[in-house]
């Protein structure tokens, strides 16, 4: 009952700001619907409160996933506003609460997130500040601003906190507001916010508070919310893909106490007052469905089946871009007078969120209004989707984000606030529903598979004069990276919306200057739209895995076939200095030993050992990755044994939690690349738990991992959830190659696959 | 259906239940002690342990009627006041990210430190293997563990 004493609290507290806003002609209309419509992105009092007792509260309209945004951006408010970081609380994703900053999203929650809300925080102290003046009789610049607290500079012992300035507790302040929702939301106002020289708490590592309630036990994820007369829930799936439902035996659950079937279409859930009743009920139920068909195509033949696929679309361009038709013609020209050409196509399999919990959400519908507890990245969105989905006005339905088991992209959290609010409406009562291990590896939205095809022709002098770089695979958007739409969940497809496809893809982000290049990509539709298991959507870092996988090998392969060492090729068309830069740290850090074949370097009969490096970039961020891999001859076993890591992510807010970061991302990128791969046949996907579908254990974790954290001051701070995954497995893929001298162009790099290389060599 | 009485971190609790109700909803849905995680409800990574007498088990997939000894969750291994060193070497060490498996790795760590206070890198990587950690926290992790020893 913790959780929804708590939220009354905070309902309580922002009580007194919803009559301010009201108060204001822009919301006015906010008060006719009598709904849980959220605070306006034009008024100061939106993003920042100061209470009597000095405490900060910042609303932040994106979430963290356990990598310390909060923690970061209670250090730029704590510097923006002279106020100590203690006093600070960040809450997050109540969409009562807080703006629509869109959520976790993309890696930026620092880099966008931060802006509103230290643009609100300069405000905010340019108003202490002259609230100040006027009341010791002074000037503005009279006024110094210190731990909370707004001094004269005349007389020290005139003072008062901003608690005691702000009389009563709002700042009934307007900003400029954008127009935006979502990454995009920003405001202007007069004050101009502070420069990096002037920060004295951003730079500097602090922890993140919820790490000691988790481990004494305090710490109440989504699974813990409860709500008066909850029921639980557990989804009945079908058997194979794209199955329908028949006839439901009914009496195979009669004996289960006091449980309850759910159906609208062939969306089928079982409800129970006891949590372990739902799951016997589960598992006793009974289902006739549709018999079982060839949907897919069978795992050995993904490829072919991608390759053979018909284009739905073609771009060069960006994905959310108007579609750009490629210009092959420089290069198809070029291409003629090349001395040396080489070609080689990589591969990428389907990949699982495979989150640590299944989804789990909370929901109460009611006749006038929602609430929904949930842990989805895109809380504001998740509330949208469930007005559409139930035919609600959005500002009818309050979503609550509870931090929940780690969330790297679209994963099963966005359908199972749907679901659980389609159960809540059919059932009548409030509910709670937990996935099973299988809902979460086996049915999550997937990352997309894809092939990838390189091309290059060089001169007589080694030099490139023509490049050609093509991805073809299925949609990053089959389903939305956001639940706003609820075509795009698995409610709206076993209800019977119609299918809404977006087809997306992307093209490598490098900087290299080759000239005559073209780079495209092409999107296929998935085989089966509607029930689908291998729906895919967005998993961290949205195919730049998969992308970089391919250009970052690719280039190895293009410096080793002129007879370069691999990090002078790279330099030599990288002109950009923060490109350039990330490379140069990592070489010189790992004391890297120019080489123009395969070191192979022999550690003992049965061992050998090679280095790798890859070099990208995503957005605003530059990453270079050296790594060192050991491989058993005989197992075919590789062990990534060390990583060197130069990561430029601009400003530094807080050095400890973006080590912690990029760890995070090397680790999840080693399991990618070793381990990962949604296994299904032409009927179902067939990894459906920790054994079906490998990741990373404790076993695998490289002996060292050596972060080069390079400080850009004088840029604003970037992202760095996600930039560093997209180079381990090219650089681990280059290493491979470095230890035995033979390309692994299809991930994930099984003991069979290297194997396989080595009876080649 | 049978009344059992367990005891749980030091305190004895009466619950009345199916027998073949798992001790992992015992304790969450019976008990209000929600902090062992349900993962996979497969024994297969953890996030349920609880120490029964000395030894950790897999909650999930032991049911009530098998439970002979004492229990003891995270809540009693140590408190703020009075943390077990495992428990203030993972917060040193800043060891997670968003903690869900956390309870698996802790539970598991205090029976491992009982048996070896001088744990190799190797050894723990060994034990340690049938745990999942999601998020990648696990270079952190034996980080910990290791300071955690050297606290004992």
């Amino acid at each position: 009952m913790m959780q929804i004493n708590l939220n009354r609290r905070k309902l309580l507290k922002t009580s007194g700001a919803l009559t301010v806003w009201f108060s204001l002609p822009d919301a006015i209309k906010a008060q006719e619907s009598h709904s849980y419509r959220g605070p306006s992105p034009a008024q100061l009092d939106s993003f920042i409160r100061i209470d009597s007792q000095n405490q900060v509260e910042i609303f932040f309209g994106k979430m963290d996933m356990g990598q310390g945004v909060n923690i970061a951006i209670a250090q730029m408010v704590a510097d923006e506003l002279d106020a100590p970081l203690e006093n600070i609380n960040v809450i997050m994703g109540d969409t009562l609460l807080t703006v629509n900053q869109g959520g976790g999203s993309g890696s930026t929650g620092i880099e966008l997130g931060s802006k509103p809300i230290v643009q609100a925080a300069a405000e905010a102290r340019r108003f202490i500040i002259n609230h100040a003046a006027r009341r010791f009789g002074l000037l503005p610049q009279q006024i110094l601003l210190r731990d909370g607290m707004a001094v004269s500079a005349l007389d020290v012992n005139q003072s008062l906190s901003y608690g005691e300035l702000l009389l009563n507790g709002y700042f009934d302040i307007k900003l400029n507001w954008n127009g935006v929702y979502g990454n995009g939301l920003d405001v202007s106002s007069l004050a101009i916010p502070k420069t990096s020289d002037q920060y004295s708490v951003v730079g500097s590592s602090f922890q993140r508070p919820e790490i000691a309630n988790i481990v004494y036990g305090n710490f109440k994820f989504i699974t813990e919310v409860k709500i008066p007369g909850m029921w639980h829930a557990r989804i009945v799936r079908p058997p194979h893909a794209g199955a329908e439902i028949i006839e439901i035996d009914i009496d195979s659950i009669s004996d289960i106490a006091n449980t309850e079937l759910i159906r609208q279409g062939n969306f089928l859930a079982v409800i129970a007052p006891k949590e372990w009743h739902a799951i016997k009920a589960l598992n006793a139920l009974q289902v006739n469905w549709t018999e079982p068909r060839d949907l897919f195509p069978e795992q050995d033949e993904l490829y072919e089946y991608i390759q053979n696929a018909i284009v739905a679309r073609r771009s060069s361009g960006g994905a959310r871009e108007p579609d750009v038709e490629p210009d092959e013609s420089g290069f198809n020209n070029a291409i003629q007078y090349a001395t040396n050409v080489i070609t080689a196509s990589y591969e990428f399999p389907y990949q699982s969120h495979a989150s640590m919990g299944p989804a789990c959400a909370v929901c109460d519908v009611r006749d006038d209004n929602i609430i929904l507890y949930t842990a989805t990245q895109k809380p504001h969105y998740a509330a949208q989707g469930v007005a559409r989905l139930l035919g609600y006005d959005e500002d009818q339905v309050r979503a609550i984000w509870v931090a929940g088991p780690g969330s790297y992209g679209r994963n099963d959290s966005g359908d199972c606030a749907l679901d659980a609010a389609l159960i809540s409406k059919l059932s009548g009562r409030p509910i709670r529903l937990q996935g099973m291990r299988h809902d979460g590896t086996q049915w999550d939205p997937k990352a997309p598979a894809s092939v990838h095809q390189a091309t290059a022709g060089f001169n007589l002098n080694g030099e490139v004069i023509a490049f050609k770089f093509l991805s073809k695979g299925f949609s990053a958007g089959d389903i939305e990276s956001n639940e706003s739409n609820p075509q795009h969940s698995y409610a709206g497809m076993q209800t019977g919306l119609a299918i809404d496809h977006t087809p997306r893809f992307l093209n490598p982000s490098d900087r290299y200057d080759f000239p005559n290049e073209v780079r495209y990509w092409e999107t296929i539709l998935p085989p089966l739209d509607r029930a689908s298991p291998l729906r895919t959507s967005h998993l961290r870092d949205p195919l730049g895995p998969q992308i970089h996988f391919a250009s970052e090998c690719f280039i190895d392969e293009m410096a080793y076939a002129v007879s370069q060492d691999p990090i002078a090729f790279r330099l030599r068309y990288l002109n950009e200095e923060r490109d350039r830069g990330v490379l140069i740290s990592v070489s010189e850090r790992y004391a890297w030993q120019p080489r123009v074949a395969a070191s192979q370097i022999q550690q003992n009969s049965n061992l050998v050992s090679g280095r790798g490096v890859a070099y990208t970039r995503r957005n605003n961020t530059v990453v270079a990755v050296i790594c060192e891999v050991d491989i058993n001859l005989t197992s075919g076993r590789i062990y990534p044994r060390k990583f060197v890591i130069a990561s430029d992510q601009g400003l530094i807010i807080n050095p400890l939690w973006l080590r912690r970061t990029i760890e995070g991302n090397i680790l999840h990128g080693i399991s990618r690349s070793l381990l990962e791969e949604v296994s299904f046949s032409s009927q179902h996907v067939t990894s459906n738990d920790w054994l079906s579908y490998r990741t990373i254990n404790i076993d695998l974790c490289p002996e060292e991992i050596d972060i080069i954290l390079l400080n850009n001051v004088d840029l604003p701070p970037y992202g760095a959830g996600e930039p560093s995954i997209r180079a381990v497995t090219p650089a681990i893929a280059n290493a491979v190659f470095d230890a035995i001298g033979v390309r692994l162009r299809r991930a994930p790099f099984t003991p069979e696959r290297v194997l396989d290389a080595l009876a080649q060599t | 259906m049978g009344t059992y009485t367990l005891s749980i971190d030091g305190d004895l609790r009466t619950v009345e239940c199916d027998d073949d109700t798992p001790l992992l909803y015992v304790l969450r849905d019976e008990l209000g002690l929600d902090n062992p995680k349900f993962g996979c409800g497969l024994a297969q990574c953890g996030a349920c342990s609880v120490l029964l007498g000395q030894m950790p088990v897999r909650s999930c997939s032991i049911p009530i009627s098998a439970i002979t000894d004492q229990i003891t969750t995270i809540k009693g291994i140590g408190t703020p006041n009075n943390p077990h060193p495992i428990q203030q070497a993972f917060i040193d060490e800043q060891a997670m990210f968003c903690g869900y498996c956390m309870n698996g790795w802790v539970i598991e760590a205090v029976s491992f430190l009982a048996q070896n206070n001088n744990p190799s890198e190797d050894q723990i990587r060994r034990r340690f293997a049938n745990l999942k950690c999601r998020c990648g926290s696990h270079s952190a992790i034996i980080k910990a563990i290791i300071r955690a020893s050297e606290m004992i």
